[in-house]
């Protein structure tokens, strides 16, 4: 059995709304080692809501709720709210799927980093603009420089990605929950991204959990899959395999993708059959 | 007959050693009905061509006409009934604290629509996100949702040219396809005209005619999409992307 960094059993998610409690996550259990987990599913399925609650991120009235959210563990859901700012950033780190959002919009971006590089190492002020400069660098930044002095506003949608990841690699994480990180990424700066988080689970044993809507990236870069749809995990499979998933609602997914070598004038569409969200939650536990 | 015409088109940010040339010489047209694909690297200016036309770029210089006539400043409230964007960070775009029914209503009303109730249910089913999101903020959406009220949004004016920036790059694969085989609808029944940025030659090579490529502010070549299909791009860039997409 591998290593468990996070040890998950029974997540819910839940929204209070006009029309009664939503559940946004119903019961999902799963683990992740070190090793790149990836989770896909169609919009509104809950990507988002899982990576936020293993963090405690939901806003209110949103709730959590869950046997255990252990890490190497320990259950986080018996941490106060200060024990948890500690555990956020330090050991489990979020790229958000809204990057702009993340960044201070008033701050250069320099100064965010620079600020995020100082308070996990005691860095001289040079020394912490060097490390600046190189780690956007790293994410194929062009005119870093320039860049240190600019403003979120100013940055492109690609760019704004890349620095959200830069930021998030500085503590050197235990964990990285990315979500959606490369979704406004080319296919040249897409794979050095890639490659980073690569090193990062083969040399440093990082565990990710990497969720998209890209299958084939999924496919390609991950070692396991989830498969989520209306709050629930209805598929895991090995990601090299995920091409020959057997759910429904997993082929659909596949055969909706438009092909640049195989045109076809019209893409195909889910046809969803409500037995799906009935079904229960597939264990996600290795 | 034309629909959009590029000439010329330098767009620059800032001054001194803060000055970026987003924007450098770009040339294209687009013919009524077409649908032209904008593709190329991250940070190589393809937003900023779109943000140009809708006057969001302040510094420009060369030509853009829209429908035979060329761009004036500020645009006149006809022009956003002509040509309407929908934006990449489906999260900036929407004001947090309109409700999807306001925003839809208050685009139709601002256009001088009739019947807005029976619009908005219209428009909600048109993008498949159906009733029960009307009276939804954005906060309450997900990413993909917000997406498609951004999209309702811009087709509520009934425009005849959409600036469409990375419009399912958020959206997953079955929500990318509605929302494509959507365009495409939409483009067929209204004969619309669209200029459309994306990272991804699927995409590009599924909706559109002709394709641009771009590479540090500059247009490096622009093709068919059947040309690229054939594998006959030229520029090493192109080609790249070509040979990453297959
Ligand atoms: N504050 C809220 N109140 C009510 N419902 C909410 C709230 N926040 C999120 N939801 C709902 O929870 C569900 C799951 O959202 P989540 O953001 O996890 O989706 P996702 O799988 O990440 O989708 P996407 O791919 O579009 O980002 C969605 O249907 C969303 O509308
Ligand atoms: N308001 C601004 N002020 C200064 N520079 C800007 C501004 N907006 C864009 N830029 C710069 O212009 C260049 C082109 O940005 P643009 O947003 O057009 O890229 P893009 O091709 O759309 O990239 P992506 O695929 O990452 O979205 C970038 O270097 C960006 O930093
Ligand atoms: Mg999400
Ligand atoms: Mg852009």
């Amino acid at each position: 059995m591998m290593e468990q960094l996070l040890d998950i059993e029974n997540l819910w998610v839940k929204f209070p709304t006009r029309q009664g409690i939503f559940d946004a996550v119903r019961g999902v259990s799963f683990t992740l080692g070190r090793e790149r987990l990836g989770i896909v599913g169609e919009s509104g399925s809950g990507k988002s809501m899982t990576g936020r609650a293993i963090l405690r991120l939901i806003r209110p009235p949103g709730i959590v709720e869950a046997d255990y959210i252990k890490l190497e563990g320990t259950n986080l859901l018996d941490k106060t709210e200060k024990e948890m700012r500690a555990v956020r950033g330090q050991q489990i780190s979020m790229v958000m799927q809204d990057p702009k959002f993340s960044l201070n919009p008033v701050m250069t971006i320099g100064n965010q980093i620079i600020e995020a590089y100082r308070l996990h190492s005691k860095a001289s002020k040079s020394e912490a603009y060097a490390k600046s400069l190189e780690m956007l660098e790293a994410v194929s930044i062009r005119n870093p420089k320039r860049v240190m002095r600019a403003y979120p506003h100013e940055m492109s949608g690609g760019m704004g990605q890349r620095i959200m990841i830069a930021m998030m690699l500085i503590p050197n994480p235990k964990i990285l929950i990315a979500d959606e990180p490369t979704s406004a990424l080319d296919v040249s700066v897409q794979r050095q991204v890639l490659d980073i988080m690569d090193r990062l689970v083969n040399e440093r044993g990082m565990g990710l959990i990497f969720i998209s809507h890209d299958l084939n990236l999924v496919a390609d870069f991950c070692d396991r899959v989830l498969i989520m749809y209306a709050g629930r995990i209805v598929e895991v499979c090995q990601a090299d395999r995920l091409h020959e998933a057997q759910h429904p609602y997993t082929r659909g997914l596949l055969n909706s993708l438009p092909r640049f070598d195989a045109p076809k004038p019209r893409l195909e569409v889910l046809q969803r059959d409500p037995a799906w969200s009935e079904a229960p939650s597939v264990s996600g536990r290795t | 007959m034309t629909m959009l015409d590029v000439k010329s088109l330098n767009v620059w940010f800032g001054t001194g050693r803060d000055r970026v040339d987003a924007v450098k010489g770009a040339n294209f047209t687009v013919g009524q009905g077409e649908s032209f694909g904008l593709v190329g690297e991250s940070g190589s200016g393809k937003s900023t061509i779109l943000r140009a036309i809708t006057s969001l770029a302040p510094n420009w210089s060369g030509i853009i006409q829209v429908d035979g006539t060329p761009v004036v400043s500020p645009r006149p409230k006809a022009f956003f009934k002509t040509v309407q964007m929908v934006f990449q960070d489906p999260y900036a775009s929407l004001h947090p604290r309109h409700s999807v029914d306001q925003v839809l209503g208050e685009t139709l009303h601002l256009h001088g629509f009739r019947e807005i109730d029976a619009r908005v249910v219209k428009l909600l089913d048109d993008v498949g996100l159906g009733q029960k999101f009307r009276f939804r903020y954005p906060h309450q959406l997900s990413g993909g949702q917000r997406q498609r009220v951004a999209i309702a949004r811009a087709l509520a004016p009934e425009p005849k040219l959409l600036l469409l920036d990375e419009p399912t790059s958020a959206l997953d694969v079955s929500v990318q396809a509605e929302i494509l085989n959507l365009l495409a609808d939409l483009r067929q029944e209204h004969n619309l005209t669209y200029l459309m940025v994306s990272h991804d030659l699927s995409v590009v090579g599924h909706m559109c005619d002709q394709l641009a490529v771009m590479k540090d502010g500059e247009i490096v070549e622009i093709m068919s999409v059947a040309a690229l299909r054939k594998m006959e791009a030229t520029h090493p860039y192109s080609q790249h992307l070509l040979h990453a997409s297959v």
